[in-house]
């Protein structure tokens, strides 16, 4: 039963094995020893314990794992039918699995099986598209040597189509009949050429999510919804402050409840970063159940203590900032791009316009609040973690329990929603913690108040932006200063690189603009931040693309020319990141969503059309919103989204991301915003935070995409960016009311 | 109410019939089964579903059924799981996202048109809609746009536009068509 393997590159081979009842495995592999033995348990008939991606049953079933935790993203779709195209596989005889983690033992470090895993970054499919092909790749050629040998022809007189091969007198050969003979063949020297692009089958086609059927009949289990026999339910209250303390507790009335069993303190580990040990100090009630829990959590009697955020207030921070851009000779913290000579332009300024943009705090709001299900035995750790990052998990999980790297088991079922909110595992250490502490399985339940009291927030910021204009209405100069908190404090990035959370130096217009500075200015905050969906494009796109919008008005110009013309000539503008900014690929977009929204009747119409557009990583993105002021209520008649992505996987899959991202911008900028007063957190849920209902959203979101043949480019919130700036742009038209301020309805409803 | 008073009978031998005393407890009907329910009268019906029952299709989504994660059919009405103690439920028959399909396995219409339509994002808060939906269908077989601007639920996946339109091919009776 020894394994096969193929180096790929320096790092990676694949292996080829036999599995059970003549199946045929194949997976890829990050090792650093090539031979290392394989373990037997990649023989199981449980792909959790596979350090292998597709498996081909005798009975013709291939059942493919997904290694990127799914978060709504629709990467378990994506990413199996990438590996089932290449294997020219049967998509209706494809069952997808959550891979879980993939982690072998190094000697005492860990060895990630599966290479990357991580959801919702927007890197999920292109990762796959560079890795993950060869696996169906090296699969179908197996099957095909097989069939080769079977019928004594050679394997390049014959063809594959959906999970058969066929022979060129029509003979057909399911893959089932050919598993248990491809798995004993030899692999080739180097990795089989990848499918012509006029031959994808699966790619480029739209099919609906691999878990819709289990969602709609309930059946589909989140780590929220999964049990051990005996574990206790965990509840926790706590500290409103994160640096407070505990000054007093009573749980006389708390243990009295029946099924309550224990109440345990944790307290954040010092020395360890946001995200990796618990977020507050807090008091947990263990029970037998949900209710006990719950109720005996009301009946504490805790008073606790602030620490030094206790006199932080949201309002005093927007005053910080604003202060410390009223000053323009206060020098930035960083300087994050410094093309041609700002000053210089302003000297000679035939018009110089300037704006201040101001957007407030906010929560993740994830549907399915922090949870996590652990049991720790002697010697092995095993738990359900809703989780985008389960490598980092694990290192919260490493940490906690000292346990060598392959005796850690971590499922990850689809989740509930991300948003970067589980990139952070707060709660995995507070769960592992509480297991160690009653020696029993725990499973730990957030509820929805602490959900919005204790998240790592986006912080709110400010922009000021100054541009130049020239007397033939060119763009001379743009001068952006940006103040906030940065998301990286004490996430063992370097001082002079907190700035990249909250900016990146190839944003809009930069590259487009002969003199453009962009300077970053640190606000200090004691209130727990981190990753969030759309950083950090989200409150840039909202500054940049309304300013912009703004120039426009003061040049009498249609805002699409404006936009049309910053962007000049088709070309190919070399960008820091290594990427390209293609001018025509952006006006591309623009154009798109121009068309479908009739931006001819922008100067005629009475309800307002406004338009934008931003880049990231490659991929383009362009809004085009109408709307309408019914007195005081704003109504969004019209979304239309333009996106170019390079090649489209899974159409269906990519109009509901960015349908969804848009709607989800639209719904953050009408309404969210997070306040603190005196270190605390007001909000305590969606009544305080309300996501847009129903009514409030537009019927629809029309979207567009551009066919590409580039390697595809991350999708999961290329839509954000731009929703909030259209809107706020067609509102200005609707109503002649800019809206510097977010969010959106009540600065609307103060300046009408 | 004043308890029951339960006179037992005294029965012949030969009838094979048993006499038994009126037990406590409450009975109700989940997805057409019969319970009875002889703890806490005050448990909150969701904590029944999901740790009793380990029927965890309906969801936690906050105190006070905020986004409409919890709703489960109450004789046909949508309310919130979270909110309604089990004591409430006597002789009530109640409806999960689990039972919305037939027990032959196929699937209510709402729920084919939502996978007809893809108005599927994490998938967390889907039960919720669905079940928000078949109270609306039940009430307004053609729902306007209007009346599903009603629907009380949340969804941070931005799935609205995709759950209007599942909506609208359920009530126009295309659900499973192309």
């Amino acid at each position: 039963m020894s394994g096969q393997g193929l180096r790929l590159s320096r790092r990676r081979f694949l292996q080829v094995l036999a599995g059970t009842a003549g199946a045929l495995v194949v997976g890829i592999r990050i090792a650093d020893a090539a031979d290392a033995p394989l373990p037997p348990a990649l023989l199981g008939d449980n792909l959790y314990n596979l350090g292998a991606y597709v498996r081909i049953d005798a009975d013709g079933n291939v059942l493919i794992g997904a290694r990127d935790p799914d978060t709504g993203t629709g990467v378990a779709t994506a990413l199996p039918r990438i590996i089932a195209d290449e294997l020219d596989a049967d998509w209706n005889r494809v069952d997808v699995v959550p891979l879980g983690l993939g982690v072998d033992n190094d000697n005492g470090k860990p060895r990630w099986a599966y290479g990357r895993q991580l959801g919702g970054s927007g890197g999920s499919i292109p990762a796959a598209w560079n890795d993950l092909r060869q696996v169906g790749a090296v699969a179908r050629w197996l099957l095909l040597q097989a069939a080769a040998r079977r019928l004594g022809v050679p394997a390049s007189r014959l063809r594959c189509d959906a999970g058969t091969v066929i022979a060129p007198d029509g003979r057909r050969f399911g893959y089932g009949s050919l598993a248990a003979d491809a798995s004993k063949i030899a692999l080739p020297a180097s990795v089989p050429p990848l499918k012509n692009a006029t031959d994808y089958k699966l790619i480029g086609q739209s099919a609906g999510d691999v878990d819709a059927r289990a969602i709609v009949t309930g059946q589909a289990r989140y780590a929220i919804d999964h049990h051990y026999g005996d574990a206790l339910v965990a509840v926790l209250a706590h500290c409103p402050w994160p640096d407070g303390t505990l000054a007093r507790i009573d749980t006389t009335d708390t243990l009295a409840v029946q099924g309550v069993l224990k109440v345990v303190q944790l307290k954040p580990e010092s020395g360890q970063p946001p995200g990796n040990t618990v977020i507050a100090p807090a008091v947990a009630v263990l029970a037998e159940n949900t209710w006990a829990a719950l109720q005996g959590r009301a009946k504490l009697k805790l008073e606790w203590k602030p620490g030094a955020s206790g006199s932080e207030n949201s309002v005093t921070l927007e005053q910080q900032a604003l202060a410390l851009l009223a000053d323009e000779k206060t020098g930035p913290t960083a300087r994050v791009r410094n093309d041609g000579d700002v000053d210089a332009a302003g000297r000679k300024a035939a018009r110089r316009l300037d704006a201040t943009y101001i957007q407030p705090w906010l929560a993740h709001a994830t549907a399915e609040p922090m949870n996590c299900l652990v049991r720790l035995d002697k010697d092995r750790a095993s738990l359900v973690v809703p989780t985008q990052a389960p490598q980092k998990a694990w290192a919260v999980v490493q940490r906690l329990t000292g346990l060598a790297p392959d005796r850690i088991d971590i499922r990850v079922p689809r989740v509930g929603g991300g948003y970067g909110r589980r990139l952070d595992h707060d709660y995995v250490a507070e769960a592992v913690m509480l297991a160690k502490a009653v020696n029993k399985p725990v499973r730990l339940l957030w509820t929805r108040e602490q959900d919005f009291g204790h998240d790592y927030y986006r912080a709110g910021s400010v922009h000021r932006i100054s541009a130049i204009i020239d007397r033939r209405r060119q763009l001379l100069a743009w001068n952006q200063r940006m103040a906030s908190a940065s998301a990286l404090v004490r996430r063992g990035v370097p001082d002079d690189r907190l700035w990249t959370s909250e900016l990146q130096v190839d944003q809009l217009p930069a590259a487009l603009v002969p003199n453009y500075r962009s300077d970053w200015y640190a606000l200090q905050s004691a209130i727990p931040r981190g990753p969030a969906r759309g950083m950090p494009h989200l409150s840039n796109a909202f500054a940049v693309e309304s300013f912009i919008d703004e120039i426009a008005h003061q040049m009498r110009e249609d805002p699409l020319k404006t936009r049309l013309r910053i962007l000049g000539e088709p070309r190919q503008l070399p960008l820091g990141s290594g990427n390209t900014l293609d001018t025509s690929r952006l006006a591309n977009v623009l154009k798109l969503v121009a068309d479908r929204i009739e931006w001819k009747n922008w100067l005629r119409t009475v309800n307002g059309l406004g338009i934008a557009c931003w880049h990231i990583d490659g991929a383009y993105v362009a809004h085009a919103i109408e709307a309408a002021m019914q007195g005081e209520q704003l109504v969004i008649q019209r979304v239309v989204c333009a996106v170019d992505v390079g090649r489209v996987i899974n159409p269906l899959g990519l109009q509901g991301q960015v349908a969804g991202a848009t709607l989800d911008a639209l719904s953050i900028a009408l309404n969210a915003a997070i306040t603190i007063k005196g270190g605390q957190v007001q909000q305590r849920s969606y009544k305080d935070y309300p996501l847009a209902s129903m009514a409030q959203l537009p019927n629809d979101v029309e979207v567009i995409t551009v066919a590409d043949d580039r390697a595809p480019a991350g999708a999961s919130f290329l839509a954000m960016p731009t929703a909030a700036p259209a809107l706020a742009n067609a509102v200005f038209r609707a109503s002649a009311v800019r809206v510097r301020r977010l969010p959106l309805m009540k600065e609307l409803l103060r300046l009408l | 109410m004043a308890p029951v008073q339960a006179q037992v009978l005294p029965t012949g031998q030969e009838s094979g019939i048993v006499a038994e005393k009126v037990r406590d407890g409450i009975d109700l009907e989940v997805n057409g089964e019969h319970f009875r329910h002889t703890g806490d009268p005050q448990l909150p019906l969701l904590w029944y579903l999901r740790d009793v029952l380990r029927l965890t299709g309906t969801k936690y989504g906050g105190e006070a059924g905020e986004g409409g994660a919890d709703l489960v059919l109450i004789d046909g009405k949508a309310v919130s799981a979270i909110t309604v103690p089990i004591a409430r439920l006597a002789g009530k028959a109640v409806t999960t996202v689990e039972g919305l399909a037939a027990n032959d396995g196929s699937l209510h219409p709402l729920q084919q048109a939502f996978i007809d339509e893809d108005a599927i994002g994490c998938g967390y808060c889907t039960p919720g809609w669905l079940i928000a939906g078949v109270d609306l269908l039940r009430r307004k077989p053609h729902p306007s746009d209007g009346d599903i601007d009603q629907l009380p639920n949340l969804c941070r996946c931005g799935c609205q536009a995709r759950v209007r339109r599942a909506i609208k091919r359920a009530a126009a009776g295309k659900a499973g068509q192309p």
